[in-house]
């Protein structure tokens, strides 16, 4: 038995310093208030368009032309940004943005006219005006309790509505897909490769069932967490 | 006698006291007194099961965090299945099995000699790798997270039906330079294999049987391990050097794809490695590098 020196023991317990949060510093925090105020402005021109060209033409049909250059645009600039949100959740949904509008709308003249690109433009609108003022109040340090609560309370009907507008888009731009073979290689091919477009949107549209149920969740979770402790308080009067 | 408290890694609750340990006990007795599979480190530092007591840097009272690594399956387990999978998926896709092409070419056999020439050549890589996970490799950890065998399986068998329904379709377009292209393939995917069960053949004489020990590799007189001397996981250089003459032989762009998500992921393991290597051993070769001479 050696009998070695009981202060070593102590080396063993060493570890768990309590982590602390770094914030972003006074230059990030600069570019990030001056990004998310441009992405607010961005969206709510989209908004602004949108009701002028109702109020003139007295009628949904053909919005999509009057808003089709900055909408094409906005979901571009999401890529730059950095929010402080799970990169995978962020990373999906600027995909599924950038998807719809150029891959699908953009690409496919015949579904431009269907109401559901309507419905899918306004709930993404509403939702990133709240989002991106969010974060920049959030960034002053002056957050108005009626954005929080909009931002996590509009999403439960504004989710389901954008989701529905999207898959209604691609369900709509099926035919002109198969018939004009879009995006699309067939074989034979000297690199022995082949896609169906037809095919991958089918197979988009699906995946919407196991990736939608859980992105809604996390943000009633997400709600729960940040809206919650305030019904607590008012319990407690 | 020496005590020994055992935590939780995570949460650092008291999990076990022993308070009646032998000095000599090694880390591996320590835990069956603990009946469970678990990592064993003590403040960050991992401990293998061999690892005597009284030799690590504790006083009498030593504390050890414990850590569940959860399910777990032996490495020759998810090799054998991760193998198998591509060879027999290939083979059905080569022999035009029904459901796959259309039904007139049901069992039929396709026109172009490069085709066979690749089903050859894919089978007998991964007999190669099959055998060689029996016979050849010696195995650091037992075992492995259960949800790895999913994964990997996913990989390899998804990619080899996405590359051998292509391969062996009825519309296949054999390489534009013909013969040349397939003949210089060949020899490059061959050279490659011979080279990579080279460094697997090296890296075995390394070991004794049985025991776990680490060593650097240097080149021995078989001239496919002089490549050490420039690299040191030559075993994924030679390996992404098989599927580029397997890409270039079929000239198929899911080959290509398989081909850089494979280099991908080598890079990553070969990076690792060669960092162990250089924590490991103070006087590591400095010409190295981790899988491309002096590139990466």
């Amino acid at each position: 038995m050696s009998a070695a020196a009981p202060g070593t023991s102590k080396a063993a317990h060493s570890d768990v310093a309590p982590k602390k949060k770094k914030g972003p510093g006074a230059l990030a925090t600069a570019y990030l208030v001056i990004y998310n105020v441009v992405m607010t402005a961005g969206w709510l021109v989209i908004a602004v368009g949108l009701v002028r060209a109702y109020l003139a033409r007295g009628s949904y049909h053909g919005l999509y032309y009057s808003i089709e250059k900055p909408l094409n645009v906005c979901p571009l600039c999401h890529i730059p940004g950095i929010v402080p949100s799970s990169v995978v959740l962020t990373g999906f949904q600027v995909m599924s943005r950038v998807f719809l509008t150029w891959a699908v709308t953009h690409s496919v003249r015949e579904v431009q006219s269907e109401d559901s690109v309507l419905l899918f433009v306004t709930a993404w609108t509403v939702t990133e005006i709240i989002r991106y003022s969010f974060y920049t109040f959030s960034l002053l340090n002056h957050l108005p309790y009626l954005i929080k609560w909009a931002r996590y309370t509009f999403f439960i009907v504004l989710y389901p509505m954008g989701v529905t507008g999207e898959l209604l888009t691609i369900y709509a731009a099926l035919p002109y897909v198969q018939k004009t073979g879009l995006y699309s290689v067939t074989l034979p091919n000297k690199y022995n490769f082949s896609f169906d477009y037809y095919t991958f949107l089918i197979l988009i549209m699906i995946s919407y069932i196991p990736l939608f149920p859980q992105l809604y969740f996390h943000m009633i979770r997400q709600r729960k967490k940040v809206l919650g402790h305030v019904e607590d308080y008012s319990k407690v009067e | 006698m020496w005590h020994v408290e055992i935590l939780d890694a995570k949460t650092k609750d008291k999990l076990c006291f022993l308070d009646k340990v032998e000095p000599n006990a090694t880390i591996g007795e320590i835990k069956s007194m603990f009946h469970k599979s678990r990592e064993c480190h003590l403040s960050g530092k991992s401990l293998k099961d061999e690892d005597v007591l009284q030799h690590l840097p504790v006083g009498t009272t030593a504390t050890f965090y414990f850590r569940d690594l959860g399910a777990q399956i032996s490495w020759v387990t998810v090799f054998l299945t991760e193998y198998t999978g591509p060879l027999v998926i290939y083979l059905m896709f080569y022999f035009r099995v029904p459901f796959i092409y259309a039904p007139k070419y049901d069992f039929t056999t396709s026109k172009h000699w490069v085709v066979h020439l690749a089903c050859m050549c894919h089978s007998f890589h991964y007999v190669k790798r099959l055998l060689e996970t029996l016979f050849v490799h010696r195995f650091s950890h037992g075992t492995m997270p259960l949800r790895n065998i999913f994964k990997n399986c996913t990989y390899y068998w998804g990619f080899a039906a996405w590359m051998a329904y292509y391969i062996n379709h009825p519309l296949y377009t054999p390489p534009i330079y013909g013969e040349q292209q397939i003949r210089l393939a060949l020899i490059i995917f061959l050279f490659c294999q011979i080279g990579n069960f080279s460094i697997h053949i090296a890296l075995r004489n390394l070991r004794p049987p049985g025991s776990k020990t680490r060593k650097i590799p240097y080149p021995t007189k078989n001239p496919f391990t002089w490549i050490f001397l420039l690299v040191s996981c030559p075993n994924y250089t030679y390996e992404l050097g098989s599927w580029l003459g397997f890409t270039v032989m079929t000239q198929c762009l899911p080959v290509a794809f398989f081909t850089l998500v494979g280099f991908i992921q080598m890079t990553v393991w070969a990076k690792g490695k060669h960092r162990s290597y250089l924590k490991e051993f103070r006087d590591y070769p400095p010409l190295r590098s981790p899988i491309l001479p002096f590139i990466l």
